[in-house]
């Protein structure tokens, strides 16, 4: 079996998440190497989006920022934030990834802050960016993240962004489009998708090295299991030498 | 409320926040008919800009995106010529929300992002100012705010969206939601931003302020429409005959414009694309000058209390050799 870390297993698997002729928006760190590794495999004409308008470059390095050079550099498009977003609003964007503090049963990120006060944040964080309009308008949001029982709660400080709200029905009666929500969220330890009818957090697969407990003593909530858990395959060689070699070479990603 | 509403007992809800600026389209329409739409030359210097046409108290917008395309001498003229109790459209912001911030420049805030800077980390400084409790909070989102622009651009009043609704983003915002008239269907709507004044940068550009934009254009379009006073900071300008040998690249027209300043590497130590990449050594100092206001002070004190301008913040960060450099790895001729 290779030799890889968390991060690098958890690139790997969100990027066999995403198919070949899909779109998705993606931010700066994981989600763009998983995205640049998905074409680079099994996925080359994925069309990877950026927030500040650039749609399907030929990345020639990761970007620093979203609206940096390199979100657009051989192009098919330099557009704008309200195109990219109105294309999300119209339903023609697959993916997107998100992070974030704090993660719910449900799905909902915290990126805003901690504390009780809004107005007097105990600590606060850039808040929602992009990151509510993405999980509110794409179909299918993924979250990659470590997995501690911190981060994974049932008291979530602030839902930044949407998950399945309060589960149920309740996403779609608050007014947000049918049939998007929280699609998969990727642990160091597992895979996790979400009830069909409750929309709690359902886990899908354990990854190599972790046990049931592991994964449940390191969630703040009690977790739904599928009725059988598969073992997540670990990264291909081809995979771990396409990312090493040709998507973060200076490991800027896989290195942290 | 409606019949309908009542009949299917649907609970609108709005944000507990506050608009900070007065989204009334005749109020809008009333000022757009007395700017002058003159095709004259519009030159001017960042000192008399920030002197005046922002007045302490204003609402203000930047352009570009936090570290790219932003017009930084206006961002340190602002802190250096000490204004306050300003309003921010936290829209895509980063180095310019974090310069502003080391001036204290603001107490309200749209918030879309702010403190950040990406991919590089949050601003301590930033986050102190924030959480300080100094500064009036108002959540929305990037594609909110950007909505928000486009709707003044457009005249209006509101613009109504499919997102945010259910989230506590839109319970501190100051949205509403409501129903579509045609279909029944829910949605938030988001007041009309009129900033009362925006500082664009760009490529290109004539001296009546018909600019040319390469490379992604964010908000900056709307934006130039949505705000009462606009200033355009260019790399070069350029002349009228070669705005009008392409009309169909004006990126924003004339009319829009009420001042034109030439600032070479303008957007420096963010991005301009095809022209240089950010200069992350000196975007590392900044972040690490505010671990400590006592640091800070001595930075602000050297790079921009102790420059006149922003050519001498230029030749202090390196000059042509560095803007070289980073000529060079914008056009991946070096790589980093």
């Amino acid at each position: 079996m290779a030799d890889y870390n968390p991060m690098e297993l958890m690139i790997c698997v969100a990027a066999r998440n995403l198919e070949d002729g899909a779109t998705v928006v993606v931010g700066t760190g994981a989600p763009c190497a998983a995205a640049m590794l998905a074409q680079k495999t099994h996925s080359p004409n994925l069309c990877i989006m950026f927030e500040a308008g650039g749609v399907a470059p030929i990345l020639p390095s990761m970007p620093i920022s979203v609206g940096d050079s390199r979100t657009f550099h051989r192009a098919l498009m330099a557009s704008s934030m309200p195109e990219i977003m109105e294309t999300c609003q119209r339903g023609m964007v697959d993916y997107t990834f998100l992070g974030g503090a704090q993660i719910d049963m449900y799905g909902n990120i915290n990126s805003t802050m901690i504390g009780a006060d809004h107005a007097k944040p105990k600590v606060r964080f850039p808040g929602s960016g992009g990151a509510n309009d993405l999980a509110s308008l794409c179909w299918r949001t993924m979250m990659m993240t470590v997995q501690d029982a911190k981060r994974f709660t049932d008291k979530i400080n602030f839902i930044t962004s949407p998950g399945y709200l309060k589960g149920g029905n309740s996403r779609y009666e608050a007014g947000l489009p049918k049939g998007t929500g929280p699609y998969r969220i990727i642990t160091n330890m597992a895979i996790m998708g979400f009830d069909d009818e409750t929309k709690w957090m359902k886990v899908l697969s354990i990854n190599p090295g972790y046990s049931r407990k592991d994964v449940q003593d390191n969630c703040g909530f009690e977790l739904k299991w599928a009725d059988t858990i598969a073992d997540t395959p670990p990264p291909t060689d081809d995979e771990l030498r396409i990312l090493r070699e040709e998507v973060d070479p200076h490991r800027y990603i896989i290195g942290r | 409320m409606s019949a309908d509403v009542m009949e299917r007992n649907i609970e609108l809800k709005s944000g507990v926040n506050r608009v900070f600026t007065n989204p009334d389209a005749d109020a809008a329409r009333e000022f757009f008919r007395g700017k002058s739409r003159a095709l004259k030359p519009k030159l001017s210097t960042v000192q008399d800009v920030v002197r005046t046409m922002i007045n302490d108290g204003d609402y203000i917008a930047i352009g570009g995106f936090g570290a790219n395309r932003i017009p930084t001498a206006i961002c340190h003229e602002i802190v250096r010529q000490g204004k306050k109790n300003l309003g921010f459209a936290g829209h895509t912001s980063t180095h310019d929300f974090q310069i502003l911030s080391a001036g204290e420049a603001f107490n309200r805030c749209d918030i879309a992002y702010i403190i950040g800077l990406e991919a590089r980390g949050l601003s301590p400084n930033a986050r102190r100012y924030i959480e300080s409790g100094k500064v009036e909070l108002t959540e929305w989102t990037n594609a909110t705010l950007s909505w928000r622009i486009k709707a003044a651009a457009m005249g209006l009043s509101f613009i109504p969206a499919r997102n945010i609704m259910g989230t506590d983003t839109f319970k501190y915002s100051a949205a509403k939601e409501i129903l579509c008239p045609f279909t029944g269907q829910k949605y938030a709507a988001f007041p009309a931003l009129y900033p009362d004044f925006a500082a664009i940068h760009v490529h290109e550009c004539d001296v009546y302020g018909n600019c040319h934009v390469y490379g992604a254009s964010v908000s900056d379009q709307d934006l130039a429409k949505a705000a009462k006073r606009v200033v355009i900071t260019t790399e070069r300008l350029v002349s009228t005959e070669a705005i009008r040998q392409r009309p169909e690249a004006t990126f924003i027209p004339f009319w829009c414009v009420d001042a034109v300043i030439e600032s070479p590497y303008g957007s420096y130590p963010g991005n301009m694309p095809y022209e240089y990449f950010s200069d992350e050594e000196h975007l590392r100092e900044w972040l690490a000058a505010e671990k400590d206001p006592e640091s800070l002070k001595k930075f602000m004190e050297k790079y921009i209390h102790g420059t006149k301008n922003f050519d001498e913040y230029l030749t202090l960060c390196g000059g042509i050799e560095k803007m070289n450099k980073l000529r060079r790895i914008e056009l991946l001729i070096d790589k980093k």
